[in-house]
């Protein structure tokens, strides 16, 4: 099994009567609401938090890119993991991942991802989603008709420029580039493992099989809910044929608070909780979902009551959250037994772990965090052992690497040519 | 009227037809033509009335080779000469004003009659048109019609628009539709027009619904200094879906270019 510590970087000071006062989390979320000065207190305790993962035992920790958006406060994904890359030493950096299609030229991803491998000697697993509809096309103007098409055309271009050992042309419809010829390049090739995040459509399962990618599933909605896609995703990997059905052809992201006790859990986190279910996901239904952003199969499954007018707000309660699985709380042996079912039932090797969450303070979120890791982690690492040396899915960092401020001891000048 | 097909090189189209006289193109909205065909009927009194669908509307074919503006105004232009038609009376409403304008602009020497009702394809800054990809069904009246509430009745026909089957419905029709607009109207509904639109020869008018609240009538001088000797006629009591609120004063504008 493989765990990833993720971080959504969500804003904590929204004001309690968010969801009655304002329009929406994403998007045209008031400006007003971010406090730069605060900001700076926010991006550094939170990436204390993924570094202070990254030394309790976790596999990975995780970033991703979000726009306009006070629960992700990561325009770009690749900031934060560059600071990561060198504060950190024997974790993965998994940045799941650049909207590939928002890139102009999607090239500059490429770029960044090979800097990121080099800079961290081989530890990226690299993550290319299409990216939400609020992101990409309210929020970055991609015309949603086009996305798909725009997003196979820029990932062809990033595979082609890693794979390439001369420079090319490349004539696309959405990128035209006379000289490509991508420097750096990442250590790990043919190319960092690469991860799909999906919303249940049959052209990504089909995408990540075809590709040998990771699809993931990152749903705020848990993993009950979360069955019936996951179930989807197998059928389609037994129909196509596959090779094989290595869980760790999946992932699914869990919203999990551990602490002694389930009470204690529920006496520490439930605001927490709430903040984040109850206001960070206050999104206008208006932005959900851009007509023509996704396919007409996909809608007649989906769930449309979220389109109909929003007369009150009911409150999304903790005991409600923890019993559909939305959240796994409790005690270690509580949550070990939910995560059991969870990577049982979805099939699942790699785990995000949601656990920072809403306006948790730091001290809370490093009690879970360390909880998880030393008491539930080692009775779930050894799920699947007939898969244990699958290394498809996952980086290869090189042995031997640099050490950060490691310089000499600067020497005198010698002669005058210096 | 009677709902045909003509083939182009791309895609099959549909498109209705009916009555005699002039022949006349009436170029749909992004609403698509349900709300139109009472409005077809009038016009097919006066004109031998021609209006296709762009592909994705209605029961027609989507085409994914339809990308960008210049490939909606030939594909258009396309329609037009597949089902043997010169110099048309170029009508079009909205979305479908936007192509026009553009056909106009394309090929100056084949429009001599051009009508545009409450027509999209210009910007201003000061007066920016609000975002209908971002509206839910239950918003829309307020935008479209002069009177919302009554809008709101003929749009859901009677049913109630929170209705899950309903909604569905509506969101699979809007994914579609809305989806092939998208091409030329999101995130922002223009596309050049403005610098192109010295090159229209075309005798134009400019028809207006006064309490058109979705491209307000400001839009209207906008098209009217860019399109040289435009006549500007606004239809009082009428929103921006005027050929539905106001027929027979659109339709007696329309005549007016015969």
């Amino acid at each position: 099994m493989r765990f990833t510590w993720f971080n959504l970087m969500p804003w904590p000071h929204l004001p309690d009567d968010f969801r009655e006062k304002h329009h929406s989390v994403w998007v045209d979320i008031d400006p007003n609401l971010f406090d730069p000065v605060k900001g700076h207190q926010v991006y550094n305790s939170y990436l204390d938090l993924l570094e202070y993962a990254g030394t309790l035992g976790f596999d990975g920790i995780g970033v991703n890119e979000h726009h306009q958006n006070a629960y992700g406060l990561m325009p770009s994904p690749n900031i934060i993991a560059a600071s990561l890359a060198r504060r950190t030493d024997d974790v993965a950096l998994v940045v799941l991942g650049a909207s590939i299609a928002l890139y102009n030229p999607p090239l500059r991803v490429a770029e960044e991802f090979a800097m990121l491998d080099c800079i961290s000697g081989g530890r990226l697993v690299a993550g290319f989603p299409v990216g939400t509809s609020m992101d990409t096309n309210y929020c970055y103007g991609a015309i949603p008709g086009l996305t798909r098409e725009k997003y196979r055309e820029a990932h062809e271009l990033i595979k082609r420029a890693w794979a390439a050992r001369e420079p090319f042309a490349f004539n696309g419809r959405y990128t035209k580039l006379r000289y490509v010829n991508p420097w750096p390049r990442p250590i790990q090739q043919p190319h960092p493992p690469i991860h799909i995040p999906g919303g249940g459509s049959i052209e990504t399962f089909d995408f990540c099989i075809d590709n040998t990618y990771s699809y993931s599933y990152l749903s705020f909605g848990g993993y009950i809910r979360g069955q019936a896609l996951m179930r989807g995703y197998w059928d389609r990997v037994a129909e196509r044929n596959a090779p094989d059905d290595s869980p760790y052809r999946a992932g699914f992201a869990q919203t999990i608070c551990v602490a002694d006790t389930d009470a204690e859990a529920e006496r520490l986190y439930a605001k927490h909780v709430s903040y984040f279910y109850n206001r960070c996901l206050h999104v206008y239904p208006g932005f959900a979902d851009a007509p023509g952003y996704r396919t007409i199969k996909t809608i007649q499954k989906g769930i449309l009551s979220q389109y109909a007018p929003q007369t009150m707000f009911q409150e999304l309660p903790w005991k409600e959250l923890v019993d559909n699985g939305s959240v796994i709380a409790g005690s270690p042996e509580t949550v070990t037994h939910r995560m059991q079912e969870l990577i049982q039932k979805l099939r699942v090797g790699n785990i995000f772990c949601l656990m920072q969450i809403g306006d948790m303070p730091a001290d809370k979120c490093m009690h879970s965090t360390r909880l998880f890791a030393e008491k539930v982690i080692p009775k779930l690492r050894n799920m699947f052992p007939e898969y244990a040396s699958d290394g498809r899915f996952w980086c290869k960092p090189l042995a031997q690497r640099a050490t950060p401020g490691a310089l000499p001891v600067e020497s005198e000048p010698v002669g005058a040519e210096r | 009227m009677e709902l045909k097909t003509v083939q182009t090189e791309r895609v099959p189209v549909r498109y209705y037809e009916g009555g005699a006289g002039r022949p006349l193109v009436f170029l749909h909205g992004a609403g698509g033509l349900d709300m139109d065909l009472g409005f077809l009927d009038s016009l097919a009194q006066k004109f031998h009335v021609y209006a296709p669908l762009v592909p994705g509307y209605g029961d027609s074919e989507e085409c994914i080779e339809l990308r960008d503006m210049l490939d909606f105004t030939l594909h258009t232009w396309d329609v037009v000469d597949r089902l043997g038609i010169k110099d048309p009376l170029l009508v079009g409403l909205s979305m479908g004003g936007m192509i026009a304008s553009e056909m106009a602009a394309v090929a100056p020497n084949d429009v001599t009659r051009l009508a545009l009702i409450a027509s999209a394809g210009l910007w201003l800054d000061e007066h920016p048109i609000p975002d209908i990809f971002a509206m839910l069904p239950y918003e829309l009246p307020g935008y479209l019609f002069h009177d919302a509430e009554a809008g709101a009745k003929i749009m859901s026909a009677g049913t109630d628009m929170s209705d899950p089957k309903f909604l569905q419905a509506f969101l699979v029709r809007n994914a579609r539709q809305l989806g092939a607009a998208g091409k030329i109207l999101f995130p922002i509904p223009e596309r050049g027009l403005a610098s192109r639109l010295y090159r229209i020869k075309a005798k134009t008018l400019l028809i207006w619904g006064e309490s058109d609240k979705l491209i307000p009538p400001v839009y209207a001088q906008a098209f009217q200094r860019g399109i040289r000797g435009a006549e500007l006629v606004m239809i009082p009591q009428a929103g921006h879906v005027a050929p539905f609120e106001k027929p027979s004063e659109v339709m007696g504008a329309i005549a007016r270019l015969q």
